[in-house]
Formats: structure tokens, C-alpha cells, sequence
């Protein structure tokens, strides 16, 4: 369904202009790029994670290295982010900490809409007391303050390494994704195509996969899009309050945390890591953003207005 | 209607006790409790701590403890701090009108800032206000609050110096509201600018979805101005997502904003959680932890029958 094939209309003289008959996923990708914003954010996005991933080529520092005589050294063509409070150059930092922070962000959603989607897999398609049990503890996670759990996690462990992270925000987050999938399940299976797959014998597995997934992927992709920049910014919340990843490792967050007490002298070490903060996680709403317009017709009509 | 909200309360119970379940679980898993104090320390026997372990209750198997602390909390015994000394609820009696303070003044603040521009923009669609809000309320969606809050001090508090870094008053002085109300500034900025984007997004949205009905047009026909069309009847129906986001925020009245309490030295009970929680003091975390998810139960409820009374379409099954 995803390829765009040529239809020939040689017999009606009415249709001789050739006619495209067009897929699904290429229609999206038109009106993806009809949003100029999220263009814009996918090429901004994609520098910053080249930039971090070839960190080690673009940076002539060492991130951990320190240098006792260039400490606290005000932004300058040399150290175009300045230095921090142990000498440290701040652009090497912040490029070597997107490497964590990115990585840590997708794999956080990666977990949540896997869970999400095996929650609202089983919940949508059998029904029953499987969906009342399942709902009642989705509606338990939501209830629990996010924050404070992770924050209890942290002060057990004393601040958590990369996978804790991601493994904690992930069994946190994946709800929104369960009642998304869900919802989509509960109206596709009451479709003829999935009634005629019944018919021809095609068991539970194959219904799943072949014929309600595919067709429930939209919401999936957009909560996804939206669930790495929430991880983004839940992962620098606990780093900066010194529960989350612990330095040396440089990421956004714990960047932050150093700098909160050298806002008067080095106010430029609070200022550039949340920058790049703020760039990715606006990057990815927009582009978020662009994926709802695309994959949800009923958006169309308003695409304008960004 | 009754019905219904009979209902959803006795429902609520279950989810209740799993959640208390849940978080008395997650607290018992943890290491240190009211006794590590005195582990370390030589003059307390093994003796002594079987003694204190039984006054505790913690020779107890876990469910009868659990059951304990559940019929305790229900009659309003929350425990003592083991880090303050303290009893739980008198604690949380000191911190909550300090969190209600400014908790409120961000709610109040945001509704009257939100309601106005959320209008506005949606009426004036495509005009340069329409665009500029848009993208403020994007950007600041995806501010991280904390770094807001930092940038804010470095520049109205450091660099400029018009306002004071942090704390609810200057300590030493005795009550002066011009005092308050400028170490409330930088907060409740903080707070409300990236809840201004919320609401705003929700409320425009909805404008555009009703100004394009027959009965607006219908209004406008029967020639009616402009402030009747968009205040009675537009914004009357468009009111009700907004209504209902803004009942799902309510526990934060209690809840607080932890970072934001952090980052100000606001002393709330945002900042108490976090010094229970690196004190390992678990009677204070029980008991923020069961109010405020408990809280959240009621906001959700809250919030559904909102819609409803709004929006007299829906019917409670």
C-alpha cells in the first residue's frame, strides 16, 4: 500500500491525463513537508544528534579532562561555550552529554511504547476482564506523580545509571500509548476487513499483527515522537537534581546541576546546556507536530495556521 | 447524575487501595527506615534494637503492617517524622499554605492571562498576535521548567538585581506584603509561562472548532455584537476542555512544584517531599505520596463530571 504506482487509463478518453494513484504513507510524507516547522526541526534535530554521535572528531577537547588554569573562562573563539567551574571545555560537555541524552531519551520511549502497545494490544483486542483488569492499572499509574516516584528510585539508588533511567521511565510512561492503542483496537475490530480475516481463518496473531497494527500506527508514531522529548526533559529534570546519571558523565541535566551554583560568576554554564536542551525537545515537538498533520487527515484543514 | 458520581466514588476505592498498596510496597523495598539512625551507633544493643524494632511495629509481617498504617492514616494518624521530629500531618500543616499560596497565584494568574489571549488568537486567526503566541506557546512547552527558572534568576535577580533570588520572604524581617509579593514574582513567572502554553493551545483550538458552527453564524445573524457572540455563545461551549484541564491540575494546589520549590528555596511541600525523600523519612513520603494520588482520583472525577455539567451532549452511563 505504501508504493505509488502508475495506473493506465487507456480506454476512457476523459481520464487520457495521466491519472497517479497514490499511496497512504506518500500523501503523509506530502503534507509532512508541507510543515515547514517541522522540516526546519528534523534538519536541527539531525545536526545536533550528528554533532553529538561524532563528537570526538567536531571537539579537540577531552570531556573529562580538566585544566586547573582555564577555569571558568568566559565564552571565546577557543571555548565558543566557555569552560567550566574545573576547566572543562563546555562545548565538548554538551556534545558528549547529547550522546546520553539523546540516546537515553529514545530508548526511555522505546520502552514505554513497547509496553504501551502490548498493554493496549491485549486490552483492545480480548476485551473482557483482561481490558477492566488492564484499565484499572493504567488509571493507578496515571494517578501516581511521576516525578516523585522516579525521585524516590534515585534516592534509593543514589542517583541511577543509563539503563535505570531508561527502564524507570519507561514502566512510568508508557500509559497514554496503552489507551491510544486501545481505543484504535476497540473500533478496527468491529471492521469488515477484520471480520472477513475471521472468515478465512486467519488466527488471533495474524489479526494482530497483519491487519489492526498497521492500521493503528499513526497514533503510535505521533505518541512516540512526543514520548522522547517528554523523556528528554523528565531524564534533565532528575540529572539536574542529582538523582539521575552522575558526572563525570556529562548529560543535559547534570551539566545543569553544576552550573546552579555558579549562576553569578559562570551564568553561560546554565545558559548553553539547556539551550541545547530546549533545541531538541522543540525540535521534536515540531516535529511531532508535523507527523499529526500528516498521518491525521482531519488535520489537514488547520495545517496552515503554524 | 447522582448516580454516576456514586458511581465512579465507589470505584474509586479499589484504585485507591492499589495505589496505597503500590506506594507502601515501593517504600518498605527501600533501605535505611526510623531505625538506621541507630545501627550504626555502639552503645545501642541488639537488644535495644528488637526493642525499638517491636515499638515501631516492624517485627510485624509486612501486610499487618500495611493494614496498620492504612486504618491509622484513614483516622488521621499519619506517623512521625523520624527526620523531624515531628508529627506528619502538623509538618504538612506548616508547608501547605506556603505551596497553596503559590500554587494558587500561578492558577489564578495563568486563567486570567490564558482566557484573554486563548480568545484573542483564536478570533483573529492567521493575524501576526495569532502567530507570535503560537510559537511563544510552543517554545515554551518545550522549556524545561527548571532552566526557565534559572535563566529567570540569572536575569531579573543577578544581572538586573529588581528581584530577590529565592525564598518566600526576607528572613529576619517581620510580615511586609511588598516584600512577599516580589519574592513571588520569579516562581510564579516560572510556573505560568509554560502552563500559559497549555491552556492556551487547548482553549484556542476549541474557539476555532466552535466559531465555525451554525449557531455562531445564527448569532451573528440575529445581530448580535461581537462580545455577546464570542463571550455567550462561543466561549460558553468552547469552555469545557479548558474547564476540564484545568480541574485535572487541582492537586498541584497541594502537590506543589518540586522543582520550582528547589530551584526558589520555596519552602512548600514540593521541597519537604524532596527532604523526606533524601532523609529516607517514609512517613512524610507515605503520606504526600497517598494524598496526592488520592487527590488525583478526585481531580479525574472531578473533571468528568465538569464535562458533563458543560456540555449537557454527554450522558453518564
Amino acid at each position: 500500500m505504501g508504493i505509488s504506482t502508475p495506473v493506465s487509463a487507456t480506454r476512457s478518453p476523459a481520464a487520457a491525463t495521466a491519472v497517479r494513484q497514490r499511496g497512504q504513507w506518500s500523501m503523509a510524507l506530502e503534507r509532512f513537508v508541507a510543515h515547514r516547522f517541522a522540516v526546519v526541526a528534523i534538519f536541527v534535530l539531525g545536526l545536533l544528534a550528528l554533532l553529538s554521535i561524532f563528537a570526538p572528531l567536531v571537539s579537540p577537547y577531552d570531556p573529562e579532562k580538566t585544566a586547573l588554569l582555564l577555569i571558568r573562562e568566559p565564552p571565546s573563539t577557543a571555548h565558543p561555550f566557555g569552560t567550566d567551574g574545573l576547566g572543562r571545555d563546555l562545548a565538548t560537555r554538551v556534545l558528549y552529554g547529547g550522546r546520553v541524552s539523546l540516546s537515553v531519551g529514545v530508548a526511555a520511549m522505546l520502552v514505554a511504547i513497547s509496553l504501551g502497545t502490548l498493554v493496549g494490544v491485549l486490552a483492545g483486542f480480548y476485551g473482557r476482564w483482561i481490558d477492566a483488569l488492564l484499565m484499572r492499572i493504567v488509571d493507578a499509574m496515571f494517578s501516581f506523580p511521576r516525578l516523585f516516584v522516579l525521585i524516590i528510585l534515585g534516592t534509593l539508588f543514589k542517583g541511577m545509571t543509563p539503563l535505570a533511567i531508561v527502564v524507570s521511565l519507561g514502566v512510568l510512561s508508557w500509559m497514554t500509548t496503552a489507551r491510544l492503542v486501545r481505543a484504535s483496537f476497540l473500533s478496527l475490530k468491529q471492521r469488515e476487513f477484520v471480520e472477513a480475516a475471521r472468515c478465512v481463518g486467519a488466527p488471533d496473531g495474524r489479526i494482530i499483527v497483519r491487519h489492526l497494527l498497521p492500521n493503528s500506527m499513526a497514533p503510535i508514531i505521533v505518541a512516540a515522537t512526543l514520548g522522547v522529548a517528554g523523556a528528554i526533559i523528565t531524564e534533565s529534570t532528575l540529572s539536574f537534581l542529582g538523582l539521575g546519571i552522575q558526572p563525570p558523565t556529562p548529560t543535559w541535566g547534570n551539566m545543569l546541576q553544576d552550573a546552579q551554583d555558579e549562576l553569578q560568576r559562570a551564568p553561560w554554564l546554565a545558559i548553553f546546556p539547556g539551550l541545547v536542551i530546549f533545541l531538541a525537545v522543540v525540535s521534536i515537538n515540531f516535529i511531532g507536530d508535523g507527523l499529526r498533520d500528516a498521518l491525521d487527515p482531519r488535520h489537514v484543514i488547520r495545517r496552515g495556521q503554524r | 447524575m447522582g448516580r454516576y458520581v456514586a458511581r465512579r466514588l465507589i470505584q474509586a476505592v479499589p484504585l485507591l487501595l492499589l495505589i496505597s498498596v503500590a506506594s507502601f510496597a515501593l517504600l518498605k523495598a527501600a533501605p535505611g527506615g526510623p531505625l538506621a539512625a541507630y545501627e550504626s551507633n555502639p552503645l545501642v544493643t541488639a537488644e535495644d534494637m528488637a526493642r525499638l524494632r517491636s515499638a515501631f511495629g516492624l517485627d510485624q509481617p509486612l501486610p499487618v503492617q500495611y493494614v496498620t498504617w492504612l486504618s491509622r492514616f484513614v483516622l488521621g494518624d499519619w506517623g512521625y517524622s523520624y527526620a523531624y521530629h515531628q508529627q506528619v500531618l502538623g509538618l504538612i500543616g506548616e508547608r501547605l499554605p506556603n505551596t497553596a499560596y503559590l500554587m494558587g497565584t500561578v492558577y489564578v494568574f495563568t486563567l486570567l492571562v490564558a482566557i484573554p489571549i486563548g480568545i484573542v488568537v483564536a478570533i483573529r486567526q492567521y493575524s501576526w498576535f495569532d502567530h507570535l503566541t503560537t510559537g511563544a506557546t510552543f517554545a515554551f512547552l518545550s522549556t524545561p521548567t527548571f532552566w526557565l527558572g534559572l535563566l529567570l534568576i540569572i536575569v531579573f535577580g543577578l544581572q538586573l538585581g529588581w528581584l530577590p533570588l529565592g525564598g518566600i520572604d526576607t528572613p529576619g524581617t517581620s510580615f511586609d506584603v511588598v516584600d512577599r509579593l516580589r519574592h513571588l514574582v520569579l516562581p510564579v513567572l516560572t510556573l505560568s509561562l509554560v502552563g500559559l502554553g497549555r491552556y492556551t493551545r487547548y482553549l484556542r483550538a476549541s474557539m476555532l472548532e466552535t466559531i465555525h458552527n451554525d449557531y455562531i453564524r445564527t448569532a451573528w445573524a440575529k445581530g448580535l455584537n461581537e462580545r455577546g457572540v464570542v463571550l455567550r455563545h462561543a466561549f460558553k461551549n468552547a469552555a469545557s476542555p479548558l474547564v476540564t484541564i484545568a480541574a485535572l491540575d487541582l492537586p498541584e494546589l497541594f502537590v506543589g512544584a518540586l522543582v520550582t520549590e528547589q530551584i526558589f528555596g520555596w519552602p512548600g511541600m514540593g521541597r519537604l517531599f524532596w527532604d523526606a525523600a533524601t532523609r529516607f523519612d517514609y512517613p512524610i513520603l507515605m503520606g504526600i505520596l497517598a494524598v496526592s494520588s488520592g487527590l488525583i482520583v478526585f481531580a479525574n472525577l472531578v473533571a468528568d463530571v465538569m464535562y458533563g455539567y458543560l456540555d449537557p451532549r454527554i450522558r453518564y452511563t
